[in-house]
């Protein structure tokens, strides 16, 4: 019997650490000449799988088989040969070299000259076989973010890939460029390859793939066919089905309008909109939560509040004090918005992109923020200390001291209780905090929804960006959720269901896909 | 008139020690090329090159000192085996402190620039050292070997000079010993070999986006140690020009090696990390050496002030190239970055 499985996971488990198991037990079958859409929410350990395909991670349990015989991938290298090509969303292409040259670089067996002309000759044949739009001599700082695609996937089609595998390969393209990459995969699949594309978007999985696998929390949930579903029942799929996690949730009171956005874009350098014409206000004395998925406009949004990005023109966002006094940050300085009580706290994925030093002890950390409080050439160095004891004593932080060790030796959520404490103590009357709880286990992560609790009780304006629709359903007072940039809803936390935020954060706005 | 023809046989002159200096620049410059597009910022170059400088004066005296005798019965091949004994002594010096850079920096990581600076202030120290306790030993200057690294062919020279008059085009262009040619060839064979090259594309790679040549399956700490190491090597042939050439197969004792060393340094900036450009850039950065010579009126320590003048236009041209802005002028993106492969 011929086989018709390029790529079958049996039992694949994959920890990080003691706690994390990003990848629990799961069973996965690529068929020969299809498009297999891997859904799942962040975290749901899809991009963890695939790695382990692409030889970044090795599985802890478990076998690959490919074309029926077990093999083992230990690097980058071994997936190659195997034939799987990995497009990562962050492309390794070099900048400064041309489209020729980032395709053949670091190819095997083909030593000595550069042969410039038969390289140009089998790109161009590959670009025409499947549609690809592509300049072999372009230097690829040139490139726009499409065009980079485009050499990623054919670097690996030039390697002889026979399995693709592209990681969210939609979430940095135009609608059009998108349609582009689909009419390639089709091409590519009528040629007999297999391909696995990643996506958070349930218009594109309907709209090009013919399987669809769903993965929840690192465990498989099951298969579907294309044909057979629907936006609501992958939904389904995704975010399961409502657990409660009994979050103290006082009612909100006497809320006031504390912040008001209007019609907030946002562009990147290379002049992509990462906000677009967002309008919403934030009372005090609520939690207003932000879902969406990775990448919808979340961090630009805090920090477009905090002052941290330029706003384009026509943007709006106005802070109304607690005794009623007026003012527009657009345009102000991060430090007097800082004054202003307007304070963010943002867990990026290394904690130390924003707000610490990895180097300093907590003490220093803290001082970061307090120094300018005292006047004088001297730092105030008593004050900060009488703080970190205090975060440290509070929130339980384990460290050994606080004033000697790097802050950087500590655990992760270790750090994370510091950054968020220190923004707490200085009783702020807009608190933003982004995946605060990244990371951290059970009880950590309690103490902190609490003090977010008892800021909003105390009146402060509360902004939590949260990835976990269980967490914002039971913690925030109103959701808002982000969808390529723009609102797709704000929904009662109260009421809202799970699905009804599932399937908000998956929704473009129709009439901007022309 | 005859102002004029003594100021052009001055400025002959003055081209002929441009073109030795520039010779020495070159040699630690295209080494600290190979280094860098590798993504290892070495700035131990004038360390390195005074190593390569002690390490050939080393290899010269013993290698004279103990087959002395057979250099009758050897004849022509006699110079010859002696001036190949003095250069593997001296790229193997040099490519022994490039490998402890190498060692430091990419194995453990240590800070590229710290590293580069200390190993300057250890090589500098230890050839003096060693070139200072010389003189005690006995003989002190490598006669054969010297005398074989400065030969050129005197016709050529001589015809050329009587054709050219007062300019002396012969002197200037052709009374030079085989390294300021070898030199010349090195550069072109680091340009064939970054430019033209898969195992030159792939070194490339390693230095400006390291993580994605990793992603590509490129051995990188390979790279890495043998750019490193190499490229030192050829630094250190810069040094052994020096002292063989310059100085006549004598321990220097001006610390002129350690200055040629940085300005090698800032030849790699001038010439935006280009071989090519290395070659017309070295020869240059050697005249503005010697401007000073041109210069009527000069005493004593106001020379100093035109000394500076390859640091000018090192200056002024990455004023320009920052005002352009062209991606291939730019360092390589990786440079003195310490790689770590991204683990979870």
């Amino acid at each position: 019997m011929a086989q018709t499985n390029a790529i079958e996971l049996r039992h694949i488990t994959k920890r990080f650490g003691q706690k994390v198991i990003a990848n629990d037990d799961i069973s996965l079958d690529l068929h020969k000449g299809e498009i297999l859409a891997l859904l799942g929410e962040n975290g749901s350990g899809k991009t963890t799988l695939m790695n382990m395909l692409g030889g970044i991670y090795f599985p802890d349990e478990g076998q690959i088989f490919i074309d029926g015989e077990e093999v083992t991938i230990r690097s980058p290298k071994d997936s190659f040969r195997y034939g799987i090509g990995m497009i990562h969303q962050h492309f390794k292409l070099v900048d400064v070299f041309t489209a020729a040259e980032n395709i053949v670089l670091g190819l095997e067996g083909e030593k000595g000259k550069l042969d410039k002309s038969s390289i140009r000759k089998t790109v161009r044949e590959i670009a025409e076989r499947y549609g690809f739009e592509i300049d072999p001599d372009q230097k690829v700082y040139d490139m726009s973010v499409s065009q980079k695609q485009t050499v990623e996937i054919v670097k690996v089609l030039y390697r002889g890939a026979n399995v693709l595998i592209l990681d969210e390969p939609t979430a940095v393209l135009t609608p059009q460029e998108t349609d582009k990459l689909f009419a390639v995969m089709r091409n590519m699949k009528k040629d007999g390859k297999a391909i696995i594309i990643i996506t958070h978007k349930l218009h594109e999985v309907l709209d090009v793939s013919d399987r669809v696998a769903v993965l929840r929390k690192g465990k498989y949930i099951g298969d579907v066919e294309t044909a057979t579903a629907t936006q609501q029942s992958l939904t389904d799929m995704m975010v399961g089905r409502a657990v409660s996690l009994n979050i103290d949730r006082p009612k909100a009171e006497k809320c006031v309008e504390r912040l008001v956005v209007n019609n907030l874009t946002v562009r990147d350098k290379e002049g992509v909109k990462k906000l677009d014409n967002v309008s919403f206000a934030a009372m005090g004395g609520e939690i207003l939560g932000i879902a969406g998925v990775a990448g919808s406009g979340q961090k630009e949004l805090l920090e477009a509040i905090a002052g941290l990005q330029p706003e384009e023109p026509g943007s709006e966002i106005r802070y109304i004090s607690p005794e009623g006094n007026e003012m527009s940050l657009i345009g102000m300085d991060p430090l007097d918005i800082i004054n202003a009580g307007i304070l963010l706290s943002f867990v990026p994925e290394d904690r130390f992109g924003a707000g610490l030093v990895g180097s300093m002890p907590i003490v220093d950390n803290i001082k970061l923020r307090t120094y300018r409080d005292h006047k004088g050439i001297l730092a105030d160095r008593a004050k900060a200390q009488a703080l970190a004891d205090r975060i440290v004593l509070d929130l339980e932080v384990v460290t050994p001291n606080t004033n000697v060790i790097p802050i950087r030796r500590l655990s992760g959520g270790n750090v994370q209780k510091v950054l968020v404490g220190r923004e707490i103590s200085s009783s702020p009357t807009v608190l933003m905090t982004a995946y605060a709880v990244r990371g951290l286990d059970i009880n950590t992560s309690y103490m902190i929804y609490n003090l977010l609790t008892e800021q909003k009780m105390k009146g402060a304006a509360v902004i939590y960006v949260g990835e976990d629709l269980d967490v914002l359903l039971e913690l925030c007072d109103r959701i808002m959720v982000l969808c390529g940039g723009q609102v797709s809803g704000i929904v009662d936390a109260a009421t809202a269901t799970k699905e009804e935020i599932g399937l908000l954060m998956t929704q473009f706005r129709r009439e901007d896909k022309a | 008139m005859s102002g004029f023809l003594s100021f052009l046989s001055s400025f002959s002159t003055t081209l002929t020690f441009s073109i030795t200096f520039g010779t020495v620049i070159l040699f630690g410059a295209l080494g600290e090329i190979l280094s860098e597009k590798g993504g290892n910022l070495n700035l131990g170059v004038p360390g390195i090159m005074y190593i390569g400088a002690i390490g050939s004066l080393v290899g010269a005296l013993w290698f004279q000192g103990a087959t002395g005798s057979l250099a009758g019965s050897l004849g022509i091949f006699y110079p010859i085996l002696c001036v190949i004994v003095c250069l593997i002594f001296a790229f193997g010096m040099a490519m022994l402190a490039g490998l402890l850079f190498a060692y430091l920096t990419i194995s453990l990581r240590t800070n590229q620039n710290v590293t580069g600076l200390t190993l300057t202030i250890f090589g500098t120290g230890i050839a003096n050292y060693i070139g200072g306790s010389l003189g005690s030993v006995g003989t002190v200057r490598a006669d054969v070997t010297s005398d074989a690294i400065k030969a050129y062919i005197t016709p050529l020279v001589k015809w050329l000079d009587s054709l050219t008059d007062k300019f002396n085009l012969g002197s200037l262009l052709f009374r030079h010993g085989f390294m300021v040619y070898l030199a010349i060839l090195v550069a072109i064979a680091l340009w064939y070999f970054l430019t033209k090259t898969r195992t030159g594309l792939s070194l490339r790679a390693v230095g400006e986006n390291t993580a994605t040549a990793d992603a590509a399956g490129i051995n990188i700490n390979k790279y890495k140690y043998l750019s490193t190491c190499i490229g030192a090597g050829i630094s250190g042939l810069g040094g052994c020009f020096y002292v063989m050439e310059y100085i006549d197969g004598l321990w220097e004792t001006s610390a002129t090696i350690g200055a040629l060393g940085w300005l090698a340094v800032a030849l790699v900036i001038f010439a935006t990390w280009k071989p090519m450009r290395c070659i017309w850039g070295a020869y240059l950065f050697g005249l503005l050496s010697w401007f000073y010579f041109l210069v009527p009126g000069l005493f004593k320590g106001s020379d100093k002030i035109f000394q500076m003048l390859p640091y000018l236009f090192t200056l002024l041209v990455l004023i320009l190239v920052s005002l352009r802005r062209k991606p291939e002028d730019q360092p390589p993106a990786s440079l003195g970055k310490a790689y770590f492969r991204e683990e979870r």
